[in-house]
């Protein structure tokens, strides 16, 4: 090679890294922020069991932000590490989906959320666990796992939700209307990730789109909810463009840790 | 100190042992290979914070002791992702190491192969059980799936009598039963 080949391939290399660093702390960000969501349920869960595994299921997207966030702070370098990724970006700087940042409403609304997110991220890391990214891969595999548990239970509590009561009914089919629209961009992706797609290290989402929503269609028909037909769509969560609630959140998340930096206890 | 007797036949190792999975086979193999066995011993002295009746290497966490040098390192791997155990097991090996002049130690996370329930030695899965928690595989008849709805074996009783009430326990890796014989309440050590 060259001299130039080899400046390059080298700048090749460092483009490819800075990708993999936003693409890493993008999923931190689709998981820290789903994961936070979920936790403003603990000690307000419907009933103690279902308190307990509200909290358990936070922890595993809380677990895996983490992850997600040292992978991306290894990258980096300059002894940056995954608080700097939590705690110390603004809300423009967070690119998680919007559908992650949603309040989280009622149950059936939390409950809603969680299924079309859990049939995405079986499908997601299935996916991520064959990318050529030796630390995604393993991420993902670990993921993957405790997918199963959660899919399964928001599986069920759908199916109790649409086919209880009028009540619970009305508010899961409320939920699902009001959260549909956010789904579209969970699919798309801008030039960044098709480049990573292209080198093998990213998802691409499109490709499961139509399983995603035959699995879906298929829990919420079962559970007696109508699928939405709608074709509004909400993006810009990938280009840091969010909704009013994701700055309120982050208030809450960041605030202890901005008032008193570097503390550990 | 905890040493499985794995049979040898002429100079292999055997392929199958009914007793243990294949994982955890290997797992025995590797220690009981390793160049410093004193270290996994002293290691053993760890236990789960969560679940103090098991050691780090009984839970399958633990995966790698070794000397570079002066250096031990100390790979363990990560049960659940958002396990807040993980933090404090950290610590305690490195206070163990420490207080057994071993200072100059570094304990380094693993994340693939993933963690499973299959590297739980017998030796754990008995102490989960009579510790009131029933081991992952006694789901009788749902061997190699999720959490079932009813059938796990009491740890208290061993009735299959038994029925879930939620999937995620006290921890994000057990799930609540209920035995319908001696009536008590108990976690299952979810298979993973």
């Amino acid at each position: 090679m060259s001299a130039n080949e080899l400046k390059e391939s080298d700048e090749m290399q460092d483009e490819l890294k800075q990708a993999t660093i936003t693409y890493a702390a993008r999923l931190g960000d689709d998981a820290l922020v789903l994961g936070h969501r979920i936790s403003e349920w603990v000690s307000n869960g419907p009933f103690l069991e279902e308190d307990i595994a509200l909290g358990n299921v936070a922890l595993d997207f809380i677990g895996r932000s983490r992850m997600y966030y040292t992978y991306a702070a290894e990258l980096t370098g300059n002894e940056k590490t995954e608080d700097d990724f939590a705690y110390l970006r603004n809300e423009r700087e967070f690119q998680n989906h919007l559908i992650n940042e949603l309040p989280r409403g009622d149950f059936a609304y939390t409950i809603a959320r969680q299924l079309i997110l859990d049939v995405y991220h079986s499908h997601y890391l299935s996916a991520l666990v064959k990318s050529n990214d030796e630390t995604l891969a393993a991420i993902a595999a670990k993921g993957i796992k405790e997918t199963r548990y959660h899919l399964r239970r928001s599986t069920d509590w759908v199916l109790r939700l649409g086919d209880g009561t009028d009540e619970s009914h009305q508010r899961l089919q409320a939920a699902i209307d009001d959260i549909w629209g956010y789904t579209t961009e969970m699919f798309e992706h801008d030039t960044l990730e098709q480049g990573l797609i292209e080198a093998g290290v990213a998802v691409d989402a499109s490709l499961f789109k139509d399983q995603w929503l035959a699995g879906v269609k298929e829990i919420l028909i079962a559970a007696t909810i109508n699928v939405p037909t709608t074709e509004w769509a909400v993006r810009g969560g990938r280009e840091g463009y969010h909704t009013e609630n994701l700055g309120h959140l982050l208030s809450d998340l960041q605030y202890v840790h901005r008032c008193n930096p570097g503390c550990q206890w | 100190m905890y040493i499985v007797a794995i049979p040898v036949v002429s100079g292999k190792p055997m392929q199958r042992i009914p007793t243990m999975s294949q994982a955890q086979y290997e797992r025995e193999l590797f220690r009981r290979d390793s160049h410093c066995l004193e270290l996994w011993e002293l290691l053993d002295e760890v236990k789960d914070p969560e679940i103090p009746a098991l050691s780090l290497w009984d839970m399958g966490v633990l995966r790698d002791v070794r000397r570079e040098g002066e250096r031990i390192r100390v790979t363990i791997t990560p049960t659940y992702s958002g396990c807040p155990a993980m933090d404090v097991m950290r610590e305690d090996i490195e206070i163990l190491l420490r207080a057994n002049g071993l200072a100059n130690c570094s304990v380094e996370t693993q994340l693939s192969p993933a963690w499973t329930t299959d590297w739980m030695t017998d030796k754990g899965r008995a102490e989960l059980r009579a510790y009131g928690i029933a081991a992952p595989n006694d789901a009788i008849g749902h061997e190699g799936q999720e959490t079932p709805e009813k059938g796990v074996r009491c740890p208290r009783c061993g009735s299959v009598h038994t029925r879930r009430v939620s999937e995620f326990a006290s921890t994000a890796c057990k799930a609540l039963f209920q035995c319908d014989d001696c009536f008590e309440p108990f976690d299952y050590f979810k298979k993973l």
